[in-house]
């Protein structure tokens, strides 16, 4: 038979079908055990993940004020594919939009330049923030917008524009941040600034997790495991802040019109009573879609309003340097109690002049606090440097003389719970080594005696530098935040910070402040219901004088320290010491005077007029 | 014992081939465990309700496994007999169908009985494998007569005709599978070859009309294509023109050209590399026939008419689709080869039943664990995408085990069709195994992405009586033809 020739076709056909099934072997191979690809896309298919967001801890002030809290926001979302028969025009009426504005919402967010992670098969937004009211006469006629859909999301409110540098507020993660914590997912929101950023850990709580199974329309089919793996979210912890509200709003008022900071801080914890920094801006403007827009505008200014100048503000110390240099002298004895150095107009010595202002001469300790002599200051530093058969050298002099500011508070971050803190800036030895090559002594460095110079400090340092003297040896590291609920705090806050300066040194220091207020140069913080102590300070700078205070009240059992810090404000008494005046008196008898209301008004429209170049 | 004509018989059941029918009892399990994890909603366990897909699908196992066993009881004889009635009457009732069929979704292929609907092309196939079979089987046919051929190819052109009338062009094209069994009776292998290479032209030139190949100004389609009809001459060259070398310059010079013209275009001026090919491959044709000339053998002329004719083809097809074709006739084609996305038809059907496999891994997901499938990610899912099912649920080692039964099967069948003793018996052999080859071919092909999306079902696992039925009938027959030809042996 002629056909069996054809019978080695057999293999042909077999092989055939023995080489499609190797084919498709192999495909399913790579499909099946080479990618995970295909298993995630399974389950982002398949799972749906609804996130229940936890509601963010609230913030309230030390009188249980509510200061920070949440409002529901809805957005309305549009999923492309699943939009068909909607009455446009009803739907533009309901939400209140135009046509026009409806059809070019459509356009941007198909557009994958201005809506990168466009799909249309995933929910999109098409509006954020809808008012509430607006939100429940949508929700009723829902059901006809086929593929709208509502997110409920909830937004930051504040109860008063006030307290901005240290609320801080929240905004959308980026990057850096959902690669830095896997807790985090596109379109989430952190902290940013001030506490919000700080305690975000504390306030965020605990998403939720809803695992829905969906169909291939989108439709519920329940959940999965029947919910075995769902969980509640945990609500974000609730805060209290050692702010009192009203000495707030009050510090926030006096600085308008001027650039500097207000720092008070509750001597027997650490507790910061209020922290002010100026140029300020309502917090209340850096919420939800906004934001980035309102922040990019503040970032713009040129007096910088972001910058929390209460403790990123670097500033020459001024005269109230001269308490920490009092203290440090009398515990290392280039100077004692009673000791009395000259001042005509001035310190004079080898050619070098540092001038002062006229008053008695010779003067010892507390009335040259009072009377804020520089040139007993100067004495006392240029002794300490010199005196090589105690130190050996000026170097070795130098490091007893920074260590001593280091416990202080001084040229370190002092580790208060807010971003960005500075530090400052206490020269050391090499510094001047390096500065001087090696050739320089007491003379060389005396300006740093009365807080000019190579020092800076924040103005946070020097209320720092008011409350260890109103404790007469120690300090707890300033903090914003009191309590958190349910929660403790770190114990950097709760432990004291001794200065290692012997404590009846401290009785000098308090007693030449209060003579500063009785009858010195800040006699103008002399109030009658209590005692205060203070030292002024005029920093000179580039520019017009620094005007600067720090104080405590009262005297014996103190509970507040404060420190004003104006830009340019000219001599101490003209900005520093009513201002600090003012606080104290507030925050002691939780009201002003009627003449202090007076004062107040004066003072908030007085402005100062600043260039307009960069700081 | 009953005693027929003289010849004694034991029951043709117990002597028929019982390799397959235990594969295809296992095929029928696992196509019915599919189809349950395929089509239940979550929470519902109840497989055996009328109410539900695999309850229906247990009835018409149940009757498919009675059909098979009646006909391996029938006398063999009536099937070589009956079987030009049967022909007729499966045409015309082809004929009569879309003017009795419900639409659905635009296909009039179904015809209601009652509550059960009943798909005749399904079983046309049974009906022309057993017509072509008896044609073939004749005494004095030969394939390589062109009568004969003709006669023959009608037989399986005829009901392809009728049922893309239907509108079923899928159905329609399996009966392209019978073009194997020609080729095992004789019908040349270039004819076969021939039809591979336009198919192949086509959608790969299609495919990839649209996309320009790097630094080039030619579409990756052009390109490919031109390669593939370059490196057939050069096959056929090689086979064919064995005396002659030059097959291998063909490849070397044709590889240095296109390896230069692609460089030039990337680097110094980008053209149309297109352009060199064509020459190459018309300069090429011209030295053949230069060649034929020569030494007057016929080869020469064949391979460079093929040469032309390739390209010839390439061209028109692209004209014929874009100039010819109406534009919804072209979406269609484009869509079915993939190259127009369009989410709710193929492309995106595709998409979601390789990630349904592909989420599967190892070992699969679990008996009824399957989410894409169950979801109704998957379109089709207990029909046309069931393997989906097999791939989500029960993992590549599922997947291979099912492959490989339907390999074990296909070459069981060309054992036993070699074995027959009648040419009509070796020939209806073929015919069913091709069957089966072109739909598990076409079927897993497409759901993973590697064959256009030709909606026919997968033998034995896609849910529905009309096709297990078809399938059964051409499996059965055949095993009852066996058992004949074992007793015969004897």
């Amino acid at each position: 038979m002629e056909a069996y020739n054809f019978s080695n076709r057999k293999f042909v056909i077999g092989g055939v079908a023995i080489g499609i099934i190797i084919i498709y072997l192999i495909r399913l191979f790579t499909l099946q055990l080479l990618s995970d690809d295909y298993k995630k896309n399974a389950d982002s298919n398949a799972f749906r993940k609804d996130i229940i967001y936890p509601s963010r801890g609230l913030i309230f002030d030390r009188n249980g004020q509510l200061m920070v809290y949440n409002e529901p926001s809805y957005n309305i979302m549009i999923t492309m594919n699943e939009q068909q028969g909607v009455d446009t025009l009803d739907f533009c009426k309901t939400v209140g939009i135009t046509k026009e504005y409806y059809i070019q919402r459509c356009e941007e967010i198909k557009d994958p330049r201005k809506n990168p992670g466009y799909s249309r098969y995933t929910p999109q937004v098409f509006m954020t923030q809808i008012p509430p009211e607006e939100y429940s006469l949508f929700q009723e006629k829902l059901f006809r917008f086929n593929g709208f859909s509502i997110e409920k999301r909830s937004i930051r409110h504040y109860a008063a524009a006030i307290g901005a540098h240290i609320l801080g507020d929240v905004g959308e993660v980026n990057q850096a941040n959902i690669d830095s914590d896997a807790y985090y997912q596109p379109g989430d929101y952190i902290g940013k600034l001030g506490v919000e950023r700080s305690y975000e850990k504390v306030l965020r709580g605990e998403k939720g997790l809803r695992i829905m199974l969906r169909d291939v329309h989108g439709r519920t089919k329940g959940h999965y495991m029947n919910g075995e793996y769902d969980k509640l979210p945990v609500p974000g912890q609730n805060i209290t802040l050692g702010l009192d509200l009203k000495t707030q709003e009050l510090a926030e008022r006096l600085l308008q019109g001027k650039i500097g900071a207000i720092v008070a801080i509750e001597p027997s914890t650490g507790q910061i009573l209020c922290m002010a920094s100026s140029p300020t801006y309502d917090p209340g403007i850096m919420v939800g879609r906004d934001r980035s827009k309102a922040h990019e505008s503040l970032s713009k200014n040129p007096r910088k309003p972001l910058l929390n100048r209460a403790i990123m503000g670097t500033y020459p110390p001024g005269s109230t340097f001269k308490i920490s240099q009092a203290l440090l002298g009398l515990q290392e004895g280039s100077i004692d109690p009673k000791i009395s150095f000259p001042c005509h107009h001035g310190f004079s010595y080898k050619g070098l002049h540092v001038g002062c202002h006229g008053h008695a001469s010779p003067i010892n300790l507390v009335p040259a606090i009072g009377t804020s002599c520089n040139s007993y200051f100067c004495w006392n530093l240029f002794r300490l440097l010199s005196n090589k058969r105690k130190y050996g050298s000026v170097q070795n002099a130098m490091t007893v003389w920074k260590d001593h500011l280091v416990k202080m508070g001084f040229g370190y971050k002092l580790g208060i719970d807010l971003p960005g803190e500075k530090r400052g800036m206490i020269p050391n030895a090499q510094y001047y080594d390096k500065a001087y090559k090696g050739s320089w002594n007491g003379l060389t460095v005396i300006s740093i005696s009365i807080g000019q110079g190579e020092v800076t400090s924040t103005p946070l340092q020097i209320a720092n530098l008011a409350a260890q003297v109103a404790n007469r040896g120690f300090f707890y590291t300033p903090h914003v935040v009191r309590s958190v609920q349910g929660g403790q705090l770190d114990t950097l806050y709760t432990r004291k910070r001794y200065t290692g300066i012997n404590r009846r040194w401290y009785d000098y220091a308090v007693a030449g402040m209060r003579k500063a207020v009785i009858d010195g140069t800040c006699r103008s913080a002399n109030l009658p219901w209590f005692e205060v102590c203070g030292k002024t300070g005029t920093a000179q700078n580039r520019g017009h004088d620094h005007s600067v205070f720090m104080g405590f009240a009262p005297m014996n059992n103190p509970q507040i320290a404060v420190s004003v810090y104006i830009e340019n404000g000219g001599f101490g008494n003209v900005y520093g010491v009513p201002i600090g005046a003012l606080i104290i008196e507030q925050y002691l008898r939780g009201q002003l005077s009627p003449a202090s209301v007076q004062k107040a008004a004066v003072m908030q429209n007085r402005h100062i007029k600043y260039g307009d170049f960069e700081r | 014992m009953e005693t027929l004509n003289g010849r004694k018989y034991g029951n043709p059941a117990a002597r028929a081939d019982w390799f397959v029918i235990l594969i295809f009892l296992l095929l029928l399990a696992a196509g019915w465990l599919s189809i349950c994890g395929a089509s239940h909603n979550l929470g519902d366990t109840d497989f055996f309700s009328w109410g539900t897909r695999s309850g229906k699908q247990l009835a018409w196992i149940g009757c498919s496994i009675g059909l098979g066993g009646f006909l391996l009881m029938v006398d063999d004889r009536y099937f070589d007999t009956l079987a030009p009635f049967l022909y007729i009457c499966m045409m015309l009732l082809l004929l009569i169908t879309p003017f009795i069929a419900h639409d659905i979704k635009g296909s009039k292929s179904w015809i209601s009985l009652g509550s059960v609907s009943l798909q005749p092309a399904e079983f046309a196939k049974c009906a022309t494998a057993l017509a072509v079979a008896k044609v073939i089987g004749q005494y004095g046919f030969n394939l390589s007569n062109m009568r004969n051929f003709l006669k023959a190819a009608g037989i399986v052109l005829l009901p392809m005709v009728l049922i893309v009338l239907q509108k079923e062009t899928g159905s329609a094209l399996v009966y392209l599978a019978f073009f194997l069994m020609f080729y095992r009776e004789g019908m040349p292998g270039s004819i076969l070859f021939t039809a591979v290479a336009a198919v192949s032209y086509f959608v790969v030139g299609i495919r990839f009309e649209t996309d320009i190949m790097p630094g080039t100004l030619t579409t990756i389609g052009q390109f490919a294509v031109l390669i593939i009809i370059w490196l057939n001459v050069v096959g056929m060259c090689g086979i064919y023109l064995k005396r002659n070398n030059s097959w291998f310059w063909f490849l070397s010079i044709g590889l240095l050209t296109q390896l230069i013209a692609y460089l030039v275009s990337a680097f110094i001026k980008p053209f149309d590399v297109a352009w060199v090919q064509i020459v190459g491959i018309v300069a090429m044709a011209g030295y053949l026939i230069w060649q034929g000339l020569g030494e007057r053998l016929k080869s020469y002329y064949l391979i460079a008419i093929f040469a032309l004719g390739s390209t010839a083809f390439l061209y028109s097809a692209n004209f014929a689709l874009n100039d010819v074709l109406e534009p919804h006739q072209q979406t269609r084609i484009k869509v079915l080869l993939g190259t127009e996305d369009d989410p709710h038809g193929a492309g995106y059907n595709v998409n979601q039943s390789k990630i349904a496999i592909g989420s599967g891994g190892l070992e699969g997901k679990g008996f009824m664990n399957g989410t894409q499938t169950k979801l109704k990610y998957v379109p089709e899912q207990d029909t046309d995408f069931i393997f989906c099912t097999v791939g989500e649920e029960q993992g590549f080692l599922g997947s291979a085990s099912v492959l490989l039964l339907f390999l074990l099967l296909i070459l069981r069948l060309i054992y036993l069709s070699e074995r027959q003793t009648t040419v009509a018996g070796r020939v209806y052999g073929y015919c069913v195994l091709s069957i089966l080859l072109f739909h598990v071919f076409i079927n897993v092909g497409m759901v993973m992405g590697l064959t256009p999306v030709i909606g026919i079902p997968l033998p034995f696992f896609s849910y529905g009586g009309s096709s297990l039925w078809g399938f059964t009938l051409l499996l059965f027959i055949f095993l009852r033809i066996d058992a004949r030809d074992k007793v015969r042996m004897r």
